[in-house]
């Protein structure tokens, strides 16, 4: 009974699957004489095939030709169906209609036959898929099949190649066949003519032709190869400063944000707090906390973390100031080591709530990438943003200290507290609200530097000193002189960079500060007059 | 003669006291009592306490220029690992052929990084005299030149002992590249002896206690002399009032400079004495956080009181080893909270305390002297 059983159910899948079969072969049965003739004809005739099944115009070709070269494309024998075999693992394997790309499960290893291929087909199918993808109607997947041409150019494509570049109409794209035919040209045939292409080309291929073509034995070949290369150099250098400068502004944004708050709880009210650092691991957190509160949606989170860090780092650093610091007044070295206690405290805190390991922060599909300006220069997006958010941030900062009646206050409290009391401000009413201000942009700055850096217990101690390296360089109390600090700074130490080593460039650029101190001792832009003598 | 004037002292008289009786004492338990006797003081902890005896030496010296000059140097942590340094380059180049690479002139880490000869720098420190007068002059060179640069343009307060800290910070990054050939991240270890003592026996190990204790005894009465000479009381008139000093005609600069550099010499020796003893030196030493400890010893015991900043270092270090054998967790807040309540509500440390006891014990009986009179 149970062999019968299962023999009957056997028969009656049979039987449903044979109309599916049947029709799949009599709908498409170019498609299925196509693949038989190139399952059954000889190596030498297979090119032909390949050839004939390229010029069908078939929108299937290029899956089939793909799976071919890569030993997928296959025959089952009991039913001659052409199907493409998705995994070849184990007995049974995981395989697709060739026709119509429905999936039809496992099938026995032994009932599958697969299209052999050899080496030189392999080799010539890889210039007809590229020619296949050149004719695709997507002008982005040409770009790529036409870049990726350069220097893998064939004598077969390059014979081509002209007609196709006539009927491109995408300029990128005619510019990059232009150059991979180039290529070909002057590696190939040593064609002069076509080396001035290649002078203004930042791609490596390029560059690599021209290098040969310098090598090569005629003169006049070499000579023109060597006017392009420099040419080429040229070019390469001018884009190694800009990303230099880019690497340098990125770094100088990130220091500007670290010391902006400090400039203001530092520079502006004279209170040196050495848990600033800890303020911007706060706001890490606080960002590492709000995607793990809204999981799935870490642009969301990231946005929402703006506010919140900041409002964290301000709670936290006006408790900080009623706590402690209020009772050290006009007392800096007590204060520096109260606050680096409270420093130490906030990192052990975080280290035994949350964890003494680094905590990942996603960087949401929007801040990730990079914008590529040309082939030698690509501008990472999480580093723009960073930027452009420190600049948004000095200058809402700048407002307030500027144009708003706090601001005001503020600068009349740090210049004469006696005075400005007995004009009605109230001194300590505006103290706690600096130095919550001046410690929310602190957490500001850790939820930009949850982006681009680690977040973990030690995050801020890496900033503290830079940050007050910063504020003291640019002068303190002045918030511009804090801009302009932080960004050359990182400037200098990205260019010091390639030639001195990272450690060894950090090194020098604080023996830098540590002169220049000597020399200015009230940094970049000194106060002048009587806020000086404070 | 100011160095002997100290010594009529009664303060430095107890405090030499109580530190040669500790010596004698813990000397005599280690060597005469039986091993299983609960007075018992084993080698290890000798070497323990000569451990609280280097950073002492060292509190003594950030006290000196803390406490009466007014300076808070964040970066004295430097002045102790380069003497520090100076020291493990001898006892490197002490070990000779028994590394483990063999090679008679080059330490370990050196035939391990291919190096092909020694340094420049290195030479010179297989002769004792020579590395004991780096360990003086390497820190106090570092104390003069940064010193003289500092002091000359009138950079004080906050902004020098910003600036101090970032010397030992970049000097900690600096010692932690290979290429340096101070063996990097690892530092200088596997000593093996000590002007022919072997460092691993009990005996060299209770006489490096014992010369922690005598330095720590010179270093007091230097710095004691220094403060009640006339240089001392010019210094602390710095430290209360630097401009009104100025206009009455002193060289500040020079009276800074001097107890500056005698200071970081002071922390090299501790540096210098401490090696040998915990049998590593590596860039950890130069990191701003010890730098800053240092500070809350001071702070702890009584700034300006120099026998205060003993007790402080002390202290801190043996709640330290308490509390990292507990509770590692714990230290940090420990050590955090200490900072925050010295300042806030001990500003004058337990030195300050004592005095105000005293101060109430003698103020006392005059009342009731005059309800009998």
């Amino acid at each position: 009974m149970g062999i019968t059983g299962s023999l009957s159910r056997l028969l009656l899948v049979c039987l449903l699957l044979w109309p599916a079969m049947a029709t799949a072969q009599v709908d498409d049965p170019e498609a299925q004489q196509l693949l038989t003739a190139l399952a059954e004809s000889s190596f030498a005739e297979k090119k032909d095939v390949v050839n004939r099944i390229a010029g069908s115009g078939d929108e299937r070709a290029r899956t089939w030709l793909e799976a071919f070269a890569a030993n997928k494309l296959a025959r089952i024998e009991s039913t001659g169906q052409f199907v493409i075999v998705l995994s070849n693992r184990g007995r049974n394997w995981d395989v697709e209609s060739a026709t119509t790309g429905e999936s039809l499960g496992e099938v026995s290893r032994r009932d599958i036959d697969t299209i052999r291929v050899n080496n030189s087909l392999r080799s010539e199918l890889e210039s007809i898929l590229s020619v296949i993808d050149l004719k695709s109607p997507d002008e982005d997947s040409r770009l790529t099949a036409a870049r990726a041409l350069r220097g893998n150019v064939d004598d077969g494509l390059a014979d081509q190649l002209p007609d196709l570049i006539e009927a491109e109409t995408a300029s990128d794209v005619q510019l990059a066949l232009t150059e991979a035919l180039a290529i070909y040209r002057v590696e190939e045939q040593g064609d002069k003519s076509a080396v001035a292409v290649l002078s203004g080309s930042l791609n490596s291929e390029a560059r690599a032709a021209l290098q040969n073509a310098v090598r090569s034995d005629d003169p006049a070949l070499a000579a023109a190869a060597n006017k392009a290369l420099e040419s080429i150099e040229q070019k390469l250098k001018f884009n190694r400063a800009a990303e230099t400068l880019y690497f340098g502004l990125s770094l100088g944004s990130v220091l500007v944000l670290a010391a902006i708050g400090l400039a203001i709880t530092f520079g502006v009210m004279g209170v040196i707090n050495m848990a600033h650092g800890e303020l911007i691991m706060l706001g890490a957190y606080t960002t590492w906390g709000m995607q793990q509160l809204l999981p799935g949606q870490p642009g969301l989170a990231l946005i929402l973390s703006i506010p919140a860090g900041f409002l964290v780092a301000a709670l936290a650093g006006i408790a900080i100031e009623r706590t402690v610091i209020q009772h050290l007044k006009g007392r800096p070295l007590e204060t520096l080591l109260a606050t680096f206690g409270v420093s130490l405290i906030l990192q052990q805190l975080v280290r035994t709530v949350i964890s003494p390991l680094n905590r990942t922060v996603i960087t949401p599909d929007w801040m990730s990438g990079s914008v590529m300006i040309n082939e030698a220069l690509s501008l990472t997006l999480n580093r723009m943003y960073v930027i452009g958010f420190a600049l948004v941030v000095f200058a809402g900062l700048m407002l307030i200290m500027r144009k708003t009646r706090l601001g005001l206050e503020v600068r009349a409290v740090t210049q004469n507290r006696a005075m400005a009391r007995s004009m009605g401000i109230k001194a300590t009413k505006v103290d706690i609200l600096t130095f919550g201000l001046g410690s929310g942009v602190a957490g500001l700055a850790g939820v930009a530097l949850s982006q681009i850096t680690n977040v973990g217990p030690n995050l801020g101690q890496n900033y503290i000193i830079d940050s007050f390296m910063v504020v003291v360089f640019g002068g303190v109390g002045n918030l511009w002189g804090t801009l302009l600090a932080g960004l050359s700074l990182g400037t200098i130490n990205q260019l010091l960079e390639p030639w001195a080593g990272a450690v060894l460039a950090k090194i020098l650029v604080l023996v830098f500060i540590i002169l220049f101190i000597q020399k200015r001792p009230r940094g970049l832009f000194p106060q002048k007059g009587r806020a000086a003598e404070g | 003669m100011w160095l002997t004037r100290p010594l009529q002292e009664r303060s430095t008289q107890v405090f030499l006291g109580v530190l040669f009786a500790a010596l004698v004492v813990v000397s005599a338990l280690h060597l005469f009592m039986p091993e299983d006797s609960a007075l018992y003081v084993s080698s290890y902890t000798v070497t323990l306490l000569g451990k609280y005896l280097c950073y002492a030496l060292l509190a003594v010296a950030v006290d000196l220029v803390w406490g009466y000059l007014g300076i808070l140097s964040l970066g004295h942590g430097a002045f102790f690992a380069l003497g520090g340094y100076a020291m493990g380059m001898y006892l490197m180049r002490q070990i000779g052929d028994r590394g483990t690479y063999g090679d008679p002139i080059l330490p370990d880490f050196m035939v391990f990084l291919n190096w092909q000869e020694l340094p420049w720098y290195w030479h010179g420190f297989d002769m004792a005299w020579f590395a004991f007068l780096m360990v003086l002059l390497a820190p106090g060179l570092l104390a003069l030149v940064f010193g003289f640069l500092a002091f000359r343009s009138r950079v004080t307060g906050v902004y020098l002992s910003i600036i101090t800290q970032a010397l030992t910070f970049a000097l900690m990054l600096a010692f932690f590249r290979n290429e340096m050939g101070f063996g990097g991240n690892n530092g200088l270890t596997d000593f093996k002896d000590i002007l022919g003592f072997d460092l691993r026996t009990d005996a060299t190990r209770l006489g490096l206690f014992i010369a922690t204790g005598i330095a720590l005894a010179i270093g007091y009465v230097i710095c004691r002399g220094i403060v009640t000479s006339k240089l001392g009381r010019v210094s602390i008139a710095c430290r209360d009032a630097e401009a009104r000093t100025r206009f009455l005609g002193y060289r500040v600069e020079r009276v800074q400079l001097f107890v500056f550099v005698v200071s970081a010499m002071l922390a090299g020796v501790a540096g210098a004495l401490y090696v040998p003893q915990v049998g590593i030196i590596n860039p950890s030493e130069f990191s701003p956080l010890f730098s800053i400890e240092i500070v809350v010893w001071v702070a702890l015991g009584g700034r300006a009181t120099l026998y205060g900043a003993v007790i402080g270092a002390i202290l801190v270090n043996y709640a330290k080893t308490v509390f990292t054998g507990i509770m590692p967790d714990a230290w940090l807040f420990a050590l955090g909270g200490l900072f925050v309540l010295v300042t806030v509500f001990l500003p004058k440390g337990i030195a300050g305390l004592l005095h105000k006891r005293r101060k109430a014990e003698t103020a006392e009986p005059t009342p009731a002297q005059e309800a009998t009179a």
